[in-house]
C-alpha cells in the first residue's frame, strides 16, 4: 500500500509554530534550542570510553568528563531524543518517512555518503568554533536579538550560496 | 509568576525536542535538498521559517520582559567573537552546502530514514574531535575580538529593542515578496511530492509504512 503523501506546511505557518515553541523553551529553561552541544558532549562521551587518558587531558573535551556522572546527562541528550522523535512521528504520519540515501542528486551512493561525512566534519568543527549552530546560534541567539546570531547568520549564508555554486553540477 | 523556570529536567527537553523535530520535519527541513535549495535561491524556506520564528519568538521574549513576567537578562544571549563566530559560521554554511545538513537537521534527517543523515553526523563527530585535537594552538584565535559580552543589536546600535525588531518586521515582509518571486522563477519551492521518492533516484531502497492517521 502506498500511502498518500501531505505537503509541508506553509514557511509562514511552520515559522510562526517554531516562534512559539522556542518561546516556550526560553520561559521554560532560560535558553534556546540547540542541537550541536550534543554532538560535542557525545564526542566528550565516545573519547571517554575509546581513549579516556587523551580525553580526559584534552583543554576542549576534558571539562566535559568532570563532574556529571556523564557528559551526556543534560537537557540536550534529551532534547535531541525528542527532536527524533518528534521528526519521525511527523514523517510516518504524513507518508513522508522513506529508508534512502538521500543528499546530492548526481552522484551515487558512495558520493552521497562522502560529502555527507566531508560536509559534517566541517561543520562539526565550525559549530564548536562559533560556540553554536544554526539552531543554537543563529535561530536561539536570533530571538534574543544577539549579535553574535545575526553575524553567524550573515557568514553562514554567504559561505553556504559560495560553495553551494562550486557544487552545483553534484545537486542540481 | 518569575519565569523562566530554569527547567532543565528530562521531560522539559523531550517535550521541547519533540515539538521542536515535528515541527521541522513539516516544514520541509528533512530534506538536504529542500535545505540546500535555500542556498541556491531556489526554494527560500529556510530564510522565511527562521526569520518568522526569530521575530514571534523575540516579541514574545521582549513582550514578556516588558510586563514583567519575564526576568530581566533572564534568557542566555550569546557574546560575539568576531574571528571565531563568523568563521565558524562560515564552515557550518560549508557544510550544510557540500554534505546537505546543519546538526539538528541531520537528526531530522536520520529520523525520517536518511542513511546519509548517519554519515554527516559521524563527520560531525570527528570534526568535534579535530577541533579539540587542535584546540590549544587556535584557542588565541577562538577567544580573539571578544565583543562586549551578551551583546545585542539594539546595543549595538543604541535603538530601542522595539525598533530593532519593527525593522526586521519590514525586512521579513520585503523577504517574503521578493523571495517568493525567485521562487517562482525557479519552479517553485520544492514540494513534499517532489521529494517523495527520497531524495535519490536508482539508490532508492523504500519500505512502506502504513501510515497511522485519520483522513
Amino acid at each position: 500500500m502506498h500511502s498518500t503523501i501531505r505537503p509541508f506546511w506553509p514557511p509562514l505557518t511552520a515559522g510562526i509554530a517554531l516562534g512559539l515553541v522556542l518561546l516556550a523553551t526560553f520561559l521554560l529553561t532560560g535558553h534556546g534550542l540547540g542541537a550541536s552541544g550534543f554532538f560535542a558532549r557525545f564526542t566528550a562521551w565516545l573519547g571517554g570510553e575509546i581513549v579516556p587518558a587523551a580525553t580526559e587531558t584534552n583543554t576542549y573535551l576534558g571539562p566535559f568528563l568532570k563532574g556529571a556522572p556523564s557528559p551526556l546527562a543534560s537537557w540536550m541528550t534529551w532534547e535531541i531524543i525528542g527532536v527524533m522523535f518528534g521528526a519521525l512521528v511527523a514523517a510516518v504520519t504524513s507518508g513522508r518517512f522513506r529508508v534512502n540515501i538521500g543528499g546530492a542528486t548526481n552522484i551515487g551512493s558512495s558520493g552521497r555518503i562522502a560529502v555527507a561525512l566531508g560536509g559534517g566534519v566541517l561543520t562539526g568543527f565550525g559549530a564548536r568554533l562559533a560556540r553554536g549552530c544554526t539552531s543554537g546560534i543563529g535561530l536561539s541567539g536570533g530571538a534574543t536579538l544577539a549579535v553574535a546570531a545575526f553575524l553567524f547568520l550573515i557568514a553562514f549564508f554567504v559561505a553556504g550560496v559560495a560553495i553551494s555554486w562550486m557544487v552545483r553540477r553534484a545537486w542540481t | 509568576m518569575s519565569l523562566p523556570l530554569f527547567d532543565d529536567g528530562v521531560a522539559s527537553g523531550l517535550l521541547s525536542g519533540v515539538m521542536f523535530g515535528y515541527i521541522l520535519e513539516n516544514a520541509g527541513f528533512g530534506s538536504p535538498r529542500k535545505l540546500t535549495a535555500q542556498f541556491r535561491f531556489s526554494d527560500w524556506s529556510v530564510f522565511k521559517v527562521m526569520f518568522t520564528a526569530i521575530i514571534v519568538a523575540a516579541i514574545g521574549l521582549y513582550g514578556a520582559t516588558e510586563i514583567g513576567l519575564l526576568q530581566a537578562n533572564g534568557v542566555f544571549i550569546p557574546t560575539t567573537f568576531l574571528w571565531a563566530t563568523l568563521t565558524g559560521g562560515a564552515l557550518v554554511g560549508a557544510g550544510m552546502a557540500i554534505g546537505g545538513y546543519c546538526p539538528g537537521t541531520s537528526a531530522i534527517g536520520i529520523a525520517t530514514g536518511r542513511l546519509d543523515g548517519f554519515f554527516f553526523i559521524i563527520g560531525m563527530v570527528l570534526g568535534v574531535g579535530l577541533f579539540a585535537g587542535v584546540f590549544d594552538p587556535i584557542k588565541s584565535f577562538y577567544e580573539a575580538a571578544a565583543g562586549p559580552q551578551a551583546q545585542t543589536l539594539g546595543l549595538l546600535f543604541g535603538v530601542p529593542t522595539w525598533t530593532v525588531i519593527s525593522v526586521l518586521v519590514v525586512v521579513a515582509i520585503l523577504g517574503f515578496i521578493v523571495d517568493t518571486r525567485l521562487e517562482r522563477a525557479h519552479g517553485g519551492a520544492l514540494t513534499a511530492e517532489q521529494l517523495s521518492n527520497g531524495d535519490g533516484d536508482e539508490f532508492v531502497e523504500e519500505i512502506e509504512i502504513v501510515s497511522v492517521r485519520t483522513r
